[in-house]
């Protein structure tokens, strides 16, 4: 059983580590839905929020993580 | 077709370097069980892994092909997002020296140890332990693969090219393994995992935009220009996190 709950853990793990790095992508993917279904017209600007968001993302998460 | 020929190369190679890296880190805990009891329990677990892992295959593969295309590209995108930046994220702080590099002998010198401190305990159960060891290594890398040679090929007929990288990288490796009878230590894994990570978070970014309706303006090549631009802020990212060496944690 611990064995079984061991490898879930580890499979959880292939996706989520950094707990703020995943919920901050989940809410870069959030705000870029909302937007689609808002202004469907134009397409891109969700585009353009999901790109730009992942890599602000990414840049501010390692940077955090480079002070502690 | 122009559009699929494009991505061919980008697949090929993602497909490569994440299973090149991913079998590396099998081989090790593989290398290690054989070591420690012999290549029986090491083979056996090994191959009750692949056969799990083809049964996964065999059972899910199919029914993707029923989930609506649009759906599957963004949930598929989701997932490579996280999996891509969380491997890029490692890569970047590995890089700027704030967390250790990953070290297959260390990985190996671990493994062994804690096999022979098993064996002191309780040698009966030994050879289960063993076998369950290199099953698990091998399924939970080879997961990995198979999660990776999905991704890639959502929605866009590259099955073939996808799973020919990866099947090319994971020969190699055993192949490498089986004559050296050694962990690859010497596998430049930061920077695969770090070429990868960008490759993947680029796709992600394609998927999940698809799937949300957004038409890229150059179509496939867009994928390209996502990925120097996460190649590019990776870069600034490395010198932001970067610290003094004598600082890195052990």
């Amino acid at each position: 059983m611990t064995t079984l709950a061991n490898m879930l853990r580890e499979l959880a793990g292939l996706f989520v580590d950094d707990g703020a790095l995943a919920l901050a992508i989940i809410a870069i993917v959030a705000l870029a839905g909302i937007v689609a279904m808002l202004i469907p017209d134009v397409p891109l600007a969700a585009g353009a929020i999901l790109l730009f968001g992942c890599l602000g993302v990414l840049l501010s998460n390692v940077a955090r993580a480079g002070q502690r | 077709m122009t559009g699929s020929l494009t991505l061919i190369w980008p697949v090929v190679t993602a497909a490569f370097l994440a299973s090149l890296v991913e079998a590396v880190e099998a081989l090790t805990i593989v290398l290690a069980v054989a070591t420690v009891r012999g290549w029986r329990p090491a083979g056996l677990g090994s191959l009750a892994g692949l056969a799990v892992l083809a049964l996964i295959v065999v059972v899910l593969g199919p029914l993707l092909g029923h989930v609506p295309l649009r759906l599957l590209q963004f949930v598929i995108g989701v997932l490579l997002l996280l999996f891509g930046m969380r491997w890029l994220r490692k890569a970047i702080l590995r890089s700027a020296g704030v967390i250790p590099l990953h070290d297959e002998t260390l990985t190996f010198a671990t493994e062994t140890a804690e096999l022979r401190e098993q064996a002191r305990r309780n040698e009966a159960r030994l050879d289960w332990l063993a076998t369950l060891t290199t099953f698990k290594a091998v399924l939970l890398e080879g997961l990995e693969v198979v999660f990776i040679v999905i991704a890639l090929s959502a929605g866009h007929g590259m099955l073939l090219p996808a799973s020919a990288g990866a099947l090319a990288a994971c020969l190699l490796v055993a192949g490498v393994g089986f004559i050296v009878h050694r962990p690859l230590a010497r596998v430049p894994e930061n920077t695969l995992k770090f070429a990868v990570g960008v490759m993947l978070s680029a796709f992600g970014v394609f998927w999940a935009g698809e799937g949300l309706g957004v038409a890229w303006p150059g179509e496939d090549l867009a994928i390209v220009a996502f990925a120097v631009m996460f190649l590019a802020v990776s870069g600034a990212a490395v010198v932001l996190a970067r610290r003094p060496r004598a600082e890195v944690l052990s």
